[in-house]
């Protein structure tokens, strides 16, 4: 995958975030050497849009979502929140719009303050703010938490810790939403649950993103999660995209070679299903401090040419909102799900 | 294993789970919230609605205690002026009388009511412990935040600093400083022991900042737009003070020993003007072996429990302040 | 072990009857592990399925006498060839420890001691149990590597656990378990710390090695996707007790019990549709300090009746599935216990599409 380009972006104009070539890369202590986290990354989100973006672990999903929040800032691309330039921006002027976007994490419970009552915590958005009496902060803290299904009166006197993961991460997701946001990052938000409660917060943040007309990038690495969230679904490996489209197109009929290997090596809830007869995956994920060259993924590619080591495949549309970055996309091989 | 029933022959074995799932649809037509029979009511045996199914956490009766001696010790300390109880300086009897009902600590080489003196003595002694270790933790706080909060540069030349100080035989500096300074008051010995209690205190903060910077609450208050004053405040010293409390309260009880070194070597507050543990403790020695041992024990005992309360109380207040995070 | 065993021949290799595993605790007792009953035969998997709590950590360490001595209350039997482990001291189950039974634990880099070599924390089990010398246990070191699918292997023996990834890392885990040959492997959520193209490779890995060495294996895993095509028989928990129990194809087409009938509806499937409405089981698991009286999925179950609360269902068995309800899914009682909780009054009819997503939500 390796790949770049920005074919599958849209109207600029109509976008409510439009990254272009993001590269985040991390000095390897004093070596000289760089972990190239994520290179050359480009999406865009339009408004009420949910865009999922699946990947191995290491891949750079988070890196990317950090560097969407300007935290820290990318070493190199643009990223436009309504038309403005967040990488442009001088601190306090992106402080003010930190409010428009907010992001919920993996780990419910390393997110919540273990020292402080809940509704303290819910309340914080508004008090950096500034918004509002102490009593409306916390009237309104109430009605939040009432809506992501937290009683609120049990709130007023408990800790983090006298929750489990799942209302944990109901109470990150009602802390999201008190400053209004437009755009909510969602960072794992279901990896580190049981199946039985992932449902619940799958369940409830498509709930708020139609009350609040939210927009999301929804991060995941288990593919069945994200078709269920999505609106368009993006690929990523070793810092770079593989795929973009409309989750049913690339789950039916993915282009990519390393998409089909993830699609093949979800388990089934089903004793029968049939076992794909795609080989599986071999070996390891390269390292981001020396990646391969030309497509990253042709070390482990079962169609690798020469080209691939040597050019760089760009993003090229093989559909209606269908973008692969591959110089010999698989076309019309469907998958049995 | 039944035979497969007809319906579902031949059909992968999963799909049959959500056909089953079918039937159940066939009998409902329209399941709204507000059609449905009330189910929380037969549910309200969920673990999160009763109160109580938590256990609380309790400090123990052997804190109480250990505690109530120490707030004993401290109420007599600081009432001492207003008790009916004898000047520290006076003669009141013959010297070395043995602990009787009239003195009930016995009396020094001088003739000295030893009770009184003791109450006295905690005066000094408890204000040499709280105040170095207040230096020491304010100084040691505020280098240990800015070293793991802020990182980077401010963190290599700030703990290099700390570790320069470490090196220095603790009892040694105390003691070059009040050589140095040449006045043995409380203030001077407070402050030279709380030099000592710097570095420690500082490498128990950075620890606890560093690992709490790290924590995703962190970051979440700054994509909230929290300033870093704001972030010190409310997310992560509120997660360091009380590991730097029960770290203080043992630290107290090293103050008050060490103090009690210092006037071995005649380094600490002097005898002539101030009572303290320590230098009553070393008044006494030669008294140890000419049968008058009273006057060294007594003293070294009450520091010795006073010590010990501190220390078993530092320990349970810090297992009771843990917090669970998973 | 095996030869000192009279009925090893004709006795199943395994054998729990009655296990239950208790805590005591500052706060009461936990009944972790409550009357579970299996038999696994040779070169058989018994899949071992539940929610995070739910017993299956425990159950495991259980059977193989891993527990902390101090706090635990054992009782039942385990019956290993047809002899009685439950009693056996340390000394006598580290005989059975790696040649007999071994352990895959769910993260591999708590389970590697990281600062000793790859190589030596291999060939340490193979000389202590084989009593082989160190060249002929490096050599099966080597070997062993090379079977769970390590490059180069003779290199990796001299690195350390952190120089490797996590699929690498879990690939020597399953190596150290298998070189003693044992007969029965417990993996406890092998997969649970990989990535899904790491998973597969794993969990193909464990399938062929058990089928070359005709191996028996627990899989203890949260995810039901995984058990489904790689067991013979699946044992569901909830809040320490078994609640359904049957052969895998069983369990699968014929579900009996509510909860395994709402873990399977609340997973997201990647053949339906995007925004799908997903199936949620409300509330969450039983404290098990405080269990609720009757049946312990009451809070959370869709049937619930009054009888649910009171009564606790015992576990009913027919041909060799059993289950834990009294309303067992599939039958006119559940159909109409349903209905009693779904909008009395309201007359039964064809749903309107997507209507049946509301159901249980929340
Ligand atoms: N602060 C950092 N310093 C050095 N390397 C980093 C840093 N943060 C991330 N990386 C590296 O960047 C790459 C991408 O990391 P990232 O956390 O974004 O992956 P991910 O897809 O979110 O994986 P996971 O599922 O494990 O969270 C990894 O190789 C990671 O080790
Ligand atoms: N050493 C222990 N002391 C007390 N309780 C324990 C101990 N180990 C496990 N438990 C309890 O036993 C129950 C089952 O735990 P476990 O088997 O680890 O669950 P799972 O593996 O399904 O996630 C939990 O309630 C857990 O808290
Ligand atoms: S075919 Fe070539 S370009 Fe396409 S994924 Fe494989 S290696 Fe990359
Ligand atoms: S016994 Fe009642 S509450 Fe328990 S699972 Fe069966 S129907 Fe549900
Ligand atoms: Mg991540
Ligand atoms: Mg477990």
């Amino acid at each position: 995958m390796a790949g770049s380009g920005t074919a599958h972006l849209r109207d600029a104009s109509a976008a409510i975030l439009r990254a272009e070539n993001l590269v985040v890369e991390f000095p390897l202590g004093s070596t000289g050497l760089k972990v190239h986290a994520v290179s050359d990354v480009s999406l865009d989100l339009l408004p009420g849009e949910t865009l999922g973006l699946v990947g191995e672990s290491g891949s750079g999903k988070s890196t990317t979502a950090r560097a969407l929040m300007q935290m820290p800032t990318p070493n190199s691309g643009s990223v436009f929140l309504e038309q403005k330039n967040l990488t442009e921006l001088s601190g306090s002027d992106l402080r003010e719009l930190r409010p428009q976007m907010q992001m919920i994490f993996q780990d419910p419970i390393s997110s919540l303050n273990p020292r402080r009552k809940v509704t303290d915590i819910v309340a914080e958005p508004l008090k950096i703010w500034k918004r509002g009496t102490t009593v409306e902060q916390y009237e309104l803290v109430d009605r939040v938490l009432e809506s992501v299904g937290i009683d609120p009166e049990g709130a007023r006197s408990r800790r983090p810790s006298e929750f489990s993961g799942g209302q944990c991460q109901r109470i990150c997701i009602a802390r999201s939403l008190m400053l209004e946001p437009k755009l909510l990052i969602c960072d794992e938000p279901v990896s580190a649950l049981d199946v039985s409660v992932q449902a619940q917060i799958l369940n409830l943040l498509q709930d708020l993103k139609e009350q609040h007309g939210l927009t999301m990038l929804f991060i995941a690495h288990d593919l069945a999660v994200v078709k269920n969230v999505s609106d368009r679904v993006a690929v990523m490996y070793l810092g770079k995209l593989c795929e973009v489209g409309d989750p049913d197109a690339l789950y039916s009929t993915p282009a990519h070679p390393y998409t089909k290997t993830l699609l093949d090596s979800i388990p089934h809830p089903d004793p029968d299903a049939p076992k794909g007869d795609f080989a599986g995956l071999s070996g390891e994920i390269p390292s981001p401090v020396a990646p391969p060259s030309g497509c990253r993924f042709r070390t482990r590619c079962p169609n690798a040419q020469e080209l691939c080591e040597q050019v760089e495949p760009v993003m090229t549309a093989v559909g209606e909102d269908h973008y692969v970055a591959c110089h010999f996309p698989l076309l019309g091989t469907p998958v049995t799900l | 294993m039944p035979a497969p029933s007809p319906d579902n022959a031949g059909r992968p074995a999963a799909d049959s789970v959500f056909a089953a799932s079918g039937d159940i649809a066939t009998e409902v037509t329209r399941i709204a919230d507000g059609d449905a029979r009330d189910l929380d009511a037969l549910r309200k045996l969920d673990p999160d609605q009763i109160d109580g199914a938590r256990p609380k956490k309790r400090l123990g009766l052997f804190f109480w205690f250990a505690a109530g001696f120490f707030i004993l010790v401290v109420v007599l300390a600081i009432t001492a002026p207003w008790l009916p109880i004898k000047n520290p300086a006076k003669i009141v009897g013959r010297p070395r009388i043995a602990p009787n009902s009239q003195f009930w600590f016995g009396t020094d080489a001088l003739g000295r009511d030893i009770f009184c003196r003791v109450i006295w003595g905690a005066r000094a002694s408890l204000a040499v412990g709280f105040l170095s270790i207040l230096f020491g933790g304010v100084v040691g706080t505020a280098v240990g935040v800015a070293a793991g909060y802020l990182r980077g540069k401010t963190e290599t030349v700030l703990m290099v600093a700390m570790d320069v100080l470490l090196s220095f035989p603790a009892l040694l500096l105390a003691l070059a400083i009040v050589n140095f300074t040449d006045s043995k008051t409380i203030l001077t010995v407070s402050i030279a022991l709380g030099l000592v209690a710097v570095a420690p205190t500082a490498r128990l903060v950075r620890a606890n900042a560093l690992i709490y910077g790290q924590k995703d609450f962190v970051l979440a208050a700054r994509l909230l737009g929290a300033n870093h004053v704001r972030i010190l405040r409310r997310e992560i010293l509120p997660n360091i003070v009380p590991p730097l409390l029960s770290f203080s309260i043992i630290a107290i009880a090293v103050a008050m020993v060490a103090e009690g070194g210092l006037s071995f070597l005649g380094l600490s507050i002097d005898a002539a003007s101030t009572a303290t543990w320590g230098n009553m403790i070393v008044s006494g020695k030669p008294a140890l072996e000419n049968g008058a041992p009273w006057i060294s024990l007594i003293p070294s005992a009450v520091l010795f429990l006073t010590v010990l309360a501190l220390n078993f109380s530092g320990d349970r207040i810090r297992e009771y302040t843990d917090v669970k995070e998973g | 072990m095996s030869d000192a065993s009279p009925h090893a021949q004709n006795s199943p290799l395994l054998e729990v009857k009655n296990l239950s595993t208790s805590f005591r605790t500052e706060h009461g007792v936990v009944h972790a592990v409550d009357d579970v009953s299996f038999v696994l035969d040779r070169g058989k998997t018994l899949g071992v399925v539940g929610e995070s709590g739910s017993g299956k950590t425990v159950l495991a360490r259980s059977i193989m006498g891993l527990l902390p001595k101090r706090n635990v209350i054992r009782e039942g039997h385990v019956l290993y060839e047809g002899e009685d482990v439950i009693s056996y001291n340390e000394k006598q189950m580290s005989k059975v420890w790696g040649a007999e039974m071994a352990m895959v634990f769910q993260d591999p880099m708590t389970s590697l001691n990281p600062v000793m070599k790859i190589g030596k924390q291999i060939t340490e089990s193979l000389r202590h149990h084989l009593g082989v010398d160190k060249d002929e246990a490096n050599a099966t070191a080597t070997a062993l590597l090379r079977q769970v699918g390590i490059p180069e292997p003779e290199r990796r023996l001299s690195e350390y656990p952190h120089q490797l990834s996590g699929g690498m890392r879990q690939r020597v885990t399953i190596a150290i378990a298998l070189a003693c040959g044992p007969k029965v492997l417990f993996a406890d959520e092998p997969t649970t710390a990989l990535d899904v193209t790491v998973q597969a490779q794993i969990l193909d890995l464990l399938d062929d090695l058990q089928r070359d060495r005709h191996m028996a294996m627990i899989l203890v895993s949260h995810d039901l996707g995984v058990v489904a095509s790689r067991t013979d028989e699946i044992m569901v928990m909830y809040g320490g007790k078994v609640v359904e129990q049957a052969s895998t194809s069983e369990l699968f087409g014929n579900v009996r019990m509510p909860y395994t009938e709402a873990l399977l509806r609340s997973i997201p499937r990647i053949e339906d549709p995007s925004h799908t409405r997903l199936e949620a089981i409300p509330g969450r698991p039983p404290n098990l300090l405080s269990p609720p009286t009757g049946c312990n999925f009451a809070p959370r179950c869709r049937y619930v009746q009054e009888r649910c609360l009171v009564e606790e269902p015992p576990l009913e068995s027919e041909n060799g599935h059993a289950w834990r309800c009294w309303y067992p899914v599939g039958t006119d009682s559940k159909r109409e216990a349903l209905a009693r909780n779904l909008a009395p009054g309201v007359p039964i009819g064809i749903p309107a599409p997507g209507s049946m997503s509301s159901v249980g939500d929340r």
